[in-house]
């Protein structure tokens, strides 16, 4: 079959196998690009690819293409797709899953699984993985018949998108694929899509809202992930500009809302900046959208803004009063919402309170690492802040999950949504390198960086041999401080600095890189960084920077897990970069 | 507090899992769980009576409608409904003392539906409280109590007040109707939950 006669199947009614099914279903649904692995129990599948226009892109472990699909979905706001075999194919997709969940992430997994005749019967490789997946995805699907494939994969794509999105699994029995079935696109078409019954935004909500945000003297925005979801950045930024209320985002809001924006006070939460969370622990009105006051940005509910009435603009209704109790709560699209609601808000004065948060910032901004000298050491923060401004801030970047991510987040300033990929939810490491694959295939055209730490790194890495298979360009920066730094920073802080387990031999990064095909570069002195950031964007395929970056290094602020968000631990004062004791 | 839901699922394999599972995911149990079919072709009724409290039981509502199995939930909470419950109970019992059960059950409106020359079975229908008294008492006789089989609890609103009707009547669906005034208490209280 030609790629013309494959693209026929779409309008007529043709005999496929499950097999072409699959394929031609996926074509259908828009997809050019999936991420997998082969195996015994998905082999028919495989056997069909090449009659079909997609690229599959082969993957070194699958947890890799659960993250590929991640992040190819988070970069291009489609939905990702990931492909395995029966048992441990599926099982290593798990992590990549429940990452995908956690930041509801639109992703489709199709999972090969043995023959329905011995399902149940401990079969060679078989697992039951819609048992196992069950409470990380939006929904699965058990298929073992050929005629079902084609509805539920396009079911699948309809739930992962929909409402808050998320990832769905499809899980096909090996003789499904090989057996024929009628493939008719339209026809597997699902009922159309019925919204969450409890979603709720009337004209009285509106109002209130709108009467809470005219009447506010220290309001504040909380944007969020949701933002990018919903496509609302523009009704976001109107309402902050039209009524001159400062932003604080999230971690996965970075993006949502430009970095540059006067009005864009940076992240909250527990390694927000100082000035923000004081500014929430003050506000007098919260306007949440398309966050969920995950417990790392509200410290703990029972102290967090305690003067602040809430507003919540939020999709998932289970979301609403979860974690903290709000005022009015418009249950909705944010995009929807949004709209509604500017219309009843016609302008306002915001500048004592912005003044007041400016002026709040106080010494903090001199105490800021990137303003004092480095005498030699080479600081993650030095990293991310010169990686910034040589990259102009253009670049998609992917962390992975530990100081260094956090450091990204501080220091490198995102002006447009959807360039800052990081697993936030879950917090899974080895999700950076697998997810900026992703990322590039979704956008091929945009410049790539990985920032990973030593640890986190070594998850994944055989997934460099990805890299060049597909020869993409990807830069990739290792944060390398020979620690599992972030737990070694609550070791210091929390357990008398007993370093168990924590401190890290690694391969020479430079010559595992090499191995693969891939130059590199170590860099030790801050002096030496703009150079080998300037040949790893002039080469033209991958390129690996080490950065050997202090070891014992913190992350400042930090909100101990439990406390209020204005019980901070400030950067300390014998910090050999303080030159000024502290003031405040 | 117990909190009871009425819950239209879809009728395929695996929908009582992931019922469960969201239970058991939100850490909350549940007390009785009976299923079966509906008035509605394809759909089953489940009655689910979960130990939570008024915020946990709005967030359940929410997860529940998560599930794409789920077709609509009804939160009974304090209205009026009719509850109902089925046992059937087996007791030791001989020719010599089996008179004393008979007059128990007559005072219970409770059926003796199998006789044998060592034991009797019991069939009572009422709300939980008439079954357990009925239970005590046979506990308190002579008479041992071998097996009670009971079926969990089955719920139904009063009256006319079916989610169809109001649904008819231009409502969203029956339970969102009687909270849309209460936003967003509808979606009940943060638990008391600390962070880690
Ligand atoms: C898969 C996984 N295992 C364990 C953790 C717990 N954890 C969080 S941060 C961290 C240390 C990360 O070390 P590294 O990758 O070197 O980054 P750094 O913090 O040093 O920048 C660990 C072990 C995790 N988040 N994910
Ligand atoms: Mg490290």
């Amino acid at each position: 079959m030609s790629t013309n006669e494959s693209n026929a199947h779409l309008t007529t009614p043709t005999r496929l196998t499950g097999a072409e099914i699959v394929w031609a279903t996926l074509v259908g649904e828009g997809v050019t690009d999936v991420f997998g692995y082969p195996g015994g129990a998905i082999l028919p599948v495989y056997d069909a690819l090449r009659k079909f226009p997609i690229h599959h892109v082969l993957v070194r472990h699958e947890q890799g293409a659960s993250h590929m699909a991640d992040g190819y979905a988070r970069a291009s706001g489609k939905v990702g797709v990931a492909i395995a075999t029966s048992g441990p194919g599926a099982t290593n997709l798990v992590t990549g899953i429940a990452t995908a969940m956690l930041d509801s992430i639109p992703m489709v997994c199709i999972t090969g699984n043995v023959s329905s005749k011995v399902l149940g019967t401990d079969a060679f490789q078989e697992v039951d993985i819609t048992g196992i997946t069950l409470p990380i995805t939006k929904h699965n699907f058990m298929i073992n018949r050929p005629e079902d494939i084609a509805p539920a994969i396009r079911y699948a794509f309809q739930i992962a998108k929909s409402g808050r999105p998320g990832p769905v699994l499809v899980d096909i029995t090996k003789d499904a694929q090989q057996a024929t079935a009628i493939f008719d696109f339209a026809a597997a078409k699902p009922a159309p899509y019925k919204p969450h019954p409890m979603l709720h935004c009337t004209s009285e909500h509106l109002a209130a809202a709108a009467d809470l945000i005219r009447n506010a003297k220290r309001p504040i925005i909380l944007a969020g992930h949701g933002i990018m979801r919903a496509n609302a950045m523009e009704q976001v930024r109107t309402l902050a500009e039209r009524m001159q209320i400062p932003v604080g985002t999230t971690l996965l809001g970075i993006g949502s809302f430009p970095a540059s924006h006067p009005l864009n006070m940076g992240m909250m939460g527990m390694h927000g900046e100082s000035w923000v969370n004081n500014a929430i622990q003050e506000a007098d009105l919260l306007i949440a959208c398309g966050m969920r006051f995950d417990d790392r940005v509200i410290g703990t509910p029972a102290t967090y803004a305690p003067n602040a009435k809430k507003i919540h603009i939020e999709i998932d209704p289970a979301e609403i009063n979860k974690n903290i109790k709000v005022d009015v709560a418009l249950v909705g699209d944010l995009h929807h919402v949004l709209e509604q609601l500017l219309p009843l808000l016609p302008g306002r004065d915001g500048s004592a309170w912005i003044n007041a948060i400016n002026s709040s910032k106080g010494t903090a901004a001199v105490r800021d690492i990137r303003n004092l000298p480095d005498s030699g050491h080479l600081y993650a923060a030095h990293v991310m802040h010169d990686l910034w401004r040589i990259t102009g801030g253009n670049a998609v970047v992917c962390t992975d999950v530990g100081q260094h991510q956090m450091w990204e987040a501080q220091y490198y300033r995102h002006d447009q949504p959807r360039t800052l990929i990081t697993s936030g939810g879950l917090g899974t490491m080895g999700f950076a390198l697998p997810a900026a694959i992703g990322a590039k295939i979704a956008c091929p055209e945009k410049e790539v960086w990985v920032i990973a730490g030593d640890g986190g790194f070594q998850m994944t890495a055989s997934e460099l041999a990805t890299i060049v298979q597909e020869k993409i360009k990807i830069n990739i920066a290792v944060i390398n401080n020979g620690y599992l730094g972030m737990v070694r920073q609550w070791q210091e802080f929390f357990y008398e600095r007993n370093y168990q387990s924590t401190p890290l031999v690694s391969p020479d990064f430079v010559k595992l890189a090499d191995a693969h095909g891939i130059p590199g570069i170590a860099v030790r002195d801050r002096g030496d960084l703009e150079a080998a950031v300037d040949e790893a964007r002039g080469v033209e395929g991958a390129f690996l920077i080490n950065f050997l970056v202090e070891q014992e290094d913190s992350v400042y602020p930090m909100i101990p897990a439990g406390s209020a968000l204005h019980e901070m631990i400030r950067r300390p004062s014998h910090n050999p970069l303080i030159e000024k004791p502290e003031d405040e | 507090m117990l909190h009871t839901f009425v819950a239209y699922v879809e009728d395929k394999p695996g929908v009582l899992t992931r019922v469960a599972s969201l239970f058991r995911r939100l850490n909350i149990n549940i007390n009785s769980l009976t299923v079966g079919r509906s008035e509605r072709p394809g759909l089953s009724r489940m009655t689910i009576v979960a130990d939570a409290d008024e915020s946990a039981a709005n967030r359940m509502r929410a997860s529940l409608y998560k599930l794409e199995v789920v077709v609509e939930v009804d939160d009974i909470g304090k209205s009026a409904s009719v509850t109902r419950e089925l046992a059937l109970i087996k007791v030791a019992a001989t020719a010599e003392n089996r008179s004393s059960v008979f007059e128990l059950a007559e005072v219970f409106r409770a059926r003796i539906v199998d006789l044998t020359s060592e034991s009797l079975m019991i069939e009572i229908t009422g709300v939980e409280s008439k079954i357990e008294g009925l239970i005590q008492v046979l506990n308190e006789q002579e008479n041992r109590v071998l097996e009670v089989c009971r079926s969990g609890k089955m719920t139904m609103r009063r009256g006319q007040h079916t989610s169809r009707v109001l649904r008819a009547l231009g409502a969203v669906d029956g339970a969102s109707a009687q909270s849309a005034n209460l936003l967003p208490e509808a979606y009940g209280e943060p638990e008391a939950t600390e962070p880690e």
